[in-house]
């Protein structure tokens, strides 16, 4: 009897791990920036839409090209237009995971250096990455924060000679995400 | 041991539930997050050849346009074919909002002076709102500035204001097809005030035109698309039609061709056409060449845009 009461509690226990894990953000931030000899380029999304399961370690980002910003609206619609063809392919994606979740303590605020490695579509072409990035907890908030660089080459998105001198080969790009547990 | 096993079942099940949880909890997100979604650059200008697109230009930006239309080329070699002669016009085109936006321009044929706003009234959009088209309005005001000041006994001709202008009002309706096709229709009425003249000398049509007789009004219909046929090259066309009973005189219909190229802050568009002037007015209802008979004009457009405004 004593035994079945610990089997219910040892199971109760497993089911609202399972349930509560889940943290979502509808207004993830991602923005990126480069550098060419005429030109900085300089994008900011506010729409970015990321879960992540403290227990697991799985990650995901989402976003739609349409919803990134320039100053420049004219650069707006060449990105969209001519390089992502974002009629083609509206949304980019990641899908990974956090290497050694258990690193992270969740329920303990600090800052954990991670690295998360997985698929990351960009104008329909998926790579396989693996990038460091910083889980800051504060109050029981998280907070995912990345910094990397990705090859415009690696997703066949072409740069024409005529405009070389104004787009980067390579373009830098910041991830921040602030969570809120899923109800 | 039944315990330890039941345990790692339930975990194991758990997990493909987070798993699927989490599926389902992106899917969801994202269905949330379903907005409209604008269909952008139907055409690659605010004009597509001559007249209007349904296109504004963006906010804040400055827009600098200069636009050449060179004489027929059946005027042989002695004037190497045509381009030894010009009509101009120099433009400012300025957008106050997204959907917004004025200019004015100074052309050289009948020494002409105009001003215009362009609001995009609906957009073409898909997801959260469908709307399969764009709907634009442009209001023209063109005001010529050569109109004689004595008629040919010497006597003082009065011309009011309204005497030497022209007004313009269009519908553009524009669809994006494809990424590659779009087309558009304009019906146009042109409220023509201008009153006949005798000074120009570019015009060769006008000998059953009564000296000082008031125009007419004019409605057109303009029918005009364009193919991609890269990222950065399409060919446009655009065709003016003037309800007959509404054309002026021995004027023809404007029909041009031409060639969008696009580098980054640039567009330049080249093409063909049959009509001299750049303002509604002028080639719409002024054109006096026919294709047929050779008078065809090499032309091209020249688009710098500039970001002055704070975004």
């Amino acid at each position: 009897m004593k035994k079945n009461i610990i089997l219910v509690l040892v199971l109760f226990t497993v089911y609202i791990n399972c349930k509560g894990q889940l943290y979502y953000t509808k207004n993830g931030r991602i923005s990126f920036f480069s550098s060419a000899l005429l030109e900085d380029i300089k994008a900011d999304n506010n729409q970015v839409i990321s879960i992540i399961n403290t227990s697991t370690g799985d990650i995901q980002f989402s976003l739609l090209n349409n919803t990134f910003h320039f100053k420049k609206s004219l650069m707006e619609i060449h990105f969209n237009e001519d390089y992502m063809e974002s009629s083609k392919y509206p949304k980019d994606s990641f899908k990974g995971k956090i290497k050694d979740p258990s690193k992270v303590n969740f329920t303990v605020d600090g800052s954990y250096p991670v690295v998360v490695s997985g698929e990351l579509t960009i104008h329909g072409i998926t790579n396989k990455v693996s990038n460091t990035g910083t889980i800051f907890i504060n109050a029981g908030i998280i907070t995912a924060a990345s910094k990397f660089q990705i090859k415009l080459a690696d997703y066949k998105i072409n740069i024409p000679k005529i405009v070389k001198d104004n787009i980067a080969e390579f373009v830098d790009v910041t991830v921040s995400c602030v969570y809120d547990k899923k109800r | 041991m039944k315990a330890i096993k039941l345990f790692t079942f339930f975990s194991l099940f758990c997990a493909q539930l987070v798993a699927q949880d989490g599926a389902n909890l992106m899917k969801q997100l994202e269905n949330d997050s379903n907005k409209i979604n604008y269909t952008i650059a139907t055409f690659k200008s605010t004009r597509l050849i001559t007249g209007h697109s349904v296109e504004t230009i963006g906010k804040g930006v400055l827009d600098v346009r200069i636009l050449h239309r060179f004489a027929p080329l059946n005027m042989g070699i002695y004037n190497f074919f045509g381009l030894d002669y010009a009509s101009m016009r120099m433009g400012f085109d300025y957008g106050i909002t997204k959907n917004l936006m004025i200019g004015i321009g100074h052309s050289t044929w009948e020494k002409t002076y105009d001003a215009f706003i362009k609001v995009k009234l609906l957009r073409q959009s898909t997801g959260a709102v469908n709307i399969p088209f764009t709907l634009a309005f442009v209001s023209t005001i063109a005001t010529r500035t050569d109109l004689a000041r004595k008629d040919t006994l010497n006597n003082r001709i009065h011309t009011s204001f309204t005497d030497k202008s022209s007004f313009t009002e269009q519908i553009i309706i524009g669809r994006k097809f494809s990424n590659s096709f779009s087309l558009q229709f304009m019906p146009i009425f042109i409220f023509n005030h201008n009153r006949i003249d005798s000074i120009n000398t570019y015009t060769k049509n006008k000998d059953n035109l009564i000296y000082g007789q008031k125009r007419k009004n004019t409605v057109a219909l303009g029918i005009g698309g364009r193919l991609k046929v890269s990222k950065r090259i399409s060919i446009t066309a655009e065709y003016y039609y003037q309800l007959p009973d509404t054309r002026p005189g021995k004027y023809f219909n404007s029909v041009s061709l031409g060639v969008d190229i696009e580098t980054g802050g640039h567009v330049f568009q080249l093409h063909f056409t049959n009509s001299n002037g750049m303002t509604e007015k002028s080639f719409i209802t002024d054109t006096d060449d026919k294709w047929r008979d050779g008078y065809i004009r090499l032309g091209f457009n020249i688009s710098r845009v500039f970001n002055i405004g704070k975004h």
